[in-house]
């Protein structure tokens, strides 16, 4: 059962292609502002939503997505082979692809740049995800060259697993297996992150600290014609409430935070301006995590009231309608989603009923924690309001990201409100909410799984899941995922909130599909296929 | 004087050690672990444990703290865990925009405070004076984000005359250091009025309208010149508040200086950069209260050095 997937000309022509309608016109500058410093283009580091989108515009993968959508398809490979116990993959380069520096790319980068991020001396935030490759501990552990990755020739490389994993076409389109030159890497040294040298469709021209970051188009990028613009400057230090005044004035293509929380009413009441916003899903959910190891969360009774006991709808209203109410871990636009799934009902009375067959019939006192950055503490007092319907009493503790990050990692915490922390997926797939957050090895000192939940059971479903390699099987492995996160909503570790929409605004004069502005795995945009009309 | 500024020298190490020592306790004790912010929320256990050994962060307090400190003195302030950049080049990158907003705000500060510190003098008790004061008082108390978002949007977004906030042109200077000036004008005029008042009152001054000069010779030769000399000693404490941050006008009118650079580390428990701001700030403060001492009994020869 070989497969040989893809050839240049598909892939060259689903590029060419991307869901638009329109021509795309060459040319311009887009302007983009965001509030923060801009912390590293390093692939192998960089890992917040802001340079996420910009290091994907500077740099490449083996593999790609689609613009707008989830759907994988080859980017630097041309194609590749799965072997039939789904444990070797074998990728053929694209020939011809160059650096920004004009050395054409070859498979010994490939294989320079995942060991680079496998080895511990890099500190990659993104080391984990590696962790089928065969010889992967040894790496981490040592540095040692990683011995499950090879360049037979110039243009092929082959990965071997030391397991089965149908994640594994998802991980070589993170940013973090993207493909570094050598030769800058190692001249560079810690700089590498703000002078970065990829293949990719721009290449970075200047970078001011605390101004501005210019991109300039690559115009040797091997997709032809792209990208549109022939820059795009990120300019760095405004606050959002500034930004959105300047894009209402034409002087900002896109406000990269977004329209800011207490502008928004006017904002979308405003015909004119609405018309410039462009709304979809992302791949995130809100919840509140319950530590199921301590009374008197470590009676599902009382997590399933709790559940009960929050009032969707109103939360959703608090933050006015930017959410849809959520009812598992997943949100819908994630491959995997149970349709017809009804989740715990707002039920009052159940909830009560429930606690009191818990022996908690007078409720009790805990310890809401909260990142205290707008809209957040307003859910915590409406989750906070909730509970104490149910005779719950919440206080809640509103506190610095990182310092809630820190108390739910250390499990002190017996409930978190997600909000400014909650997930969002790395890659499309269902596996990426379970791991970290929901699986029993996040549920260690440190770990991300605030609940501190741990049921072997469903670890070894998602095991069996994840070794389904087989893409005709696909179906079947989404079934064993939807299965897991039924089982999640059993025991109730978590009370599912809301899923999170986003909102674009973009100037009138950008062109380009909508879902390009609401593109899931590039936020704000896709910088490579939005163009300037006129 | 040399064994007096020595002595104040050795004295300012002193503070600028104890500000080190008590900012590095507070932030070591503060539950937020850089470590964890640098590995991400993929990491294993491993990959923690090993980022932690390779920054030292394993070491106890004392280990740590001794290191800053030997790094310090070699003018290294560390590396910012999150922007991967040398705080040290962070802050120089920001030094010149928050020296030029500073040098602005405190020109428009003395422009307006003086001008009705002086006015409101001339017409001492009358109804002027107390709508002068009362306008320095509210100048003072207002809360410097709605200043400067008003001023923004007034005249740079209804009426277009300045860029919407920005660096690089006089235009973009003009309303973040006119914020600052009109609220700080509050403090001069106050100190220049009641330091007018007194002049006003000195012998030299009846000498010389007893001399028959004219009023505005007195007053623009003989009795500014002498008051202004306490706001200049005023001059040297706001310098060095205002290089310890001028945190809310630098981020509404997008202004690149140390402000910005301390409240975007701030929010984000960037360790090394708020070490780095702190420190550099209170070298200022330090600094530009001894200019300030040393200021005035050059113009004041009644103030002695001891």
């Amino acid at each position: 059962m070989k497969k040989l997937i893809l050839s240049t000309a598909l892939a060259t022509m689903m590029a060419m292609s991307p869901t638009l309608a329109e021509t795309p016109t060459p040319g311009g500058n887009m302007i983009v502002t965001y509030k923060d410093d801009v912390a590293t283009l390093d692939p192998a580091i960089g890992y917040d939503w802001q340079n996420w989108s910009m290091i994907k515009s500077v740099f490449d993968g083996l593999m790609d997505y689609e613009p707008g959508t989830t759907t994988l398809r080859p980017g630097l490979a041309e194609s590749y082979e799965i072997s039939e116990d789904g444990l070797t993959y074998t990728f053929k380069l694209r020939p011809g692809v160059k650096f920004h520096n004009g050395r054409e790319m070859t498979s010994e980068d490939v294989v320079y740049s995942i060991n680079r991020v496998v080895d511990p001396a890099t500190q990659s935030p993104g080391q984990g995800f590696f962790g089928m490759i065969d010889g992967f501990d040894a790496t981490a552990a040592d540095g040692s060259a990683l011995t499950g990755v090879s360049a037979p020739d110039a243009a092929t490389v082959v990965f071997r697993l030391s397991r089965p994993d149908a994640t594994f076409l998802h991980v070589m389109a993170l940013n973090f297996s993207y493909v570094v030159p050598k030769e800058v890497v190692e001249a560079e040294g810690a700089d590498f992150g703000k002078k970065p040298v990829g293949t990719g469709a721009f290449k970075l021209t200047e970078w001011t600290l605390g101004q501005r970051l210019v991109f300039e188009k690559n115009a040797d990028y091997w997709i032809s014609g792209v990208p549109y613009l022939d820059s795009f400057t990120v300019e760095v230090g405004q606050e959002p409430v500034v930004a959105l005044l300047r894009a209402q004035n034409g002087e900002v293509d896109i406000p990269g935070d977004g329209i800011p929380p207490a502008k928004f009413v006017e904002v979308m009441s405003d015909p004119a301006q609405a018309a410039n916003v462009v709304e979809g899903g992302q791949l995130h959910t809100g919840y509140v995590t319950m530590n199921v190891t301590a009374a008197p969360f470590d009676r599902v009774e009382v997590r399933r009231a709790v559940n009960m006991a929050i009032n969707k709808d109103r939360i959703v209203q608090v933050i006015n309608g930017r959410a849809v109410p959520a009812n598992q871990p997943l949100p819908p636009s994630m491959p995997g989603y149970t349709k017809d799934y009804a989740g715990y009902a707002y039920d009052v009375d159940a909830a009560k009923a429930l606690l009191s067959e818990a022996g908690y019939a007078d409720g009790f006192e805990t310890e809401l924690y909260v990142m205290n950055t707008d809209p957040n503490p307003r859910i915590a007092q409406a989750i906070q309001q909730d509970l104490k319907a149910i005779g719950i009493t919440a206080n809640i503790r509103s506190l610095a990201q990182a310092n809630v990050i820190e108390a739910g990692g250390a499990g002190t915490a017996p409930m978190i409100w997600s909000g400014g922390m909650a997930w969002i997926a790395d890659f499309p797939d269902p596996s990426n909410f379970y791991g970290p957050i929901l699986g029993c090895g996040g549920a260690v000192e440190g770990g991300w799984n605030w609940s501190k939940y741990c049921n072997a059971d469903l670890d070894a479903l998602a095991a069996k899941a994840d070794s389904t390699v087989d893409p005709a099987k696909a179906d079947e492995r989404l079934k064993l995922w939807s299965d897991v996160y039924m089982g999640v909503m059993e025991d109730a570790p978590w009370a599912p909130v809301f899923n999170e929409q986003r909102f674009t605004l973009k100037s009138p004069r950008m062109g380009g599909a909508d879902a390009l502005y609401v593109d899931p795995v590039s936020i704000p945009v896709n910088y490579d296929y939005v163009y300037i009309k006129e | 004087m040399l064994a007096y500024i020595l002595r104040r020298l050795a004295l300012s190490a002193l503070i600028l050690l104890g500000v080190s020592f008590i900012t590095f306790v507070l932030l070591y004790v503060l539950p937020a672990d850089p470590v964890r912010q640098i590995a991400g929320r993929s990491a294993t256990p491993e990959t923690v444990a090993s980022i932690r050994r390779q920054l030292g962060l394993d070491q106890p307090f004392v280990v740590q703290y001794g290191h800053y400190l030997w790094n310090l003195l070699q003018g290294d302030l560390g590396r910012s865990y999150l922007q991967k950049t040398e705080v040290a080049a962070l802050i120089t990158s920001r030094l010149p925009a928050t020296l030029l907003l500073m040098l602005a705000a405190i020109t428009c500060e003395l422009v307006i405070g003086l001008t009705l510190g002086v006015i409101a003098a001339l017409y001492r008790g009358r109804a002027l004076d107390n709508v002068l004061m009362l306008s320095s008082f509210v100048t003072v108390s207002a809360p410097q984000f709605v200043v400067a978002l008003l001023l923004l949007y007034v005249f740079a977004v209804k009426l277009g005359w300045f860029p919407i906030g920005g660096y690089g042109t006089f235009a973009h200077l003009v309303l973040p250091a006119l914020t600052l000036g009109i609220l700080g004008s509050g403090w001069y005029a106050r100190i220049m009025r009641s330091s007018m008042l007194d002049v006003l009152r000195a012998d030299f001054i009846r000498t010389a309208r007893a001399k028959g000069l004219g009023r505005g010779r007195i007053i623009l030769g003989h009795a500014i010149p002498n008051a202004i000399l306490p706001v200049i000693a005023m001059i040297g404490i706001d310098i060095g508040i205002f290089m310890s941050g001028i945190v809310v006008v630098e981020s509404v009118f997008g202004w690149p200086g140390i402000g910005q650079l301390a409240w975007q580390a701030i929010q984000r428990v960037d360790i090394p950069i708020i070490m780095g701001v702190t420190l550099v700030s209170a070298f200022a403060i330090v600094i530009g209260n001894l200019l300030a001492d040393l200021i005035s009994p050059l113009i004041d020869p009644r103030i002695k050095l001891r």
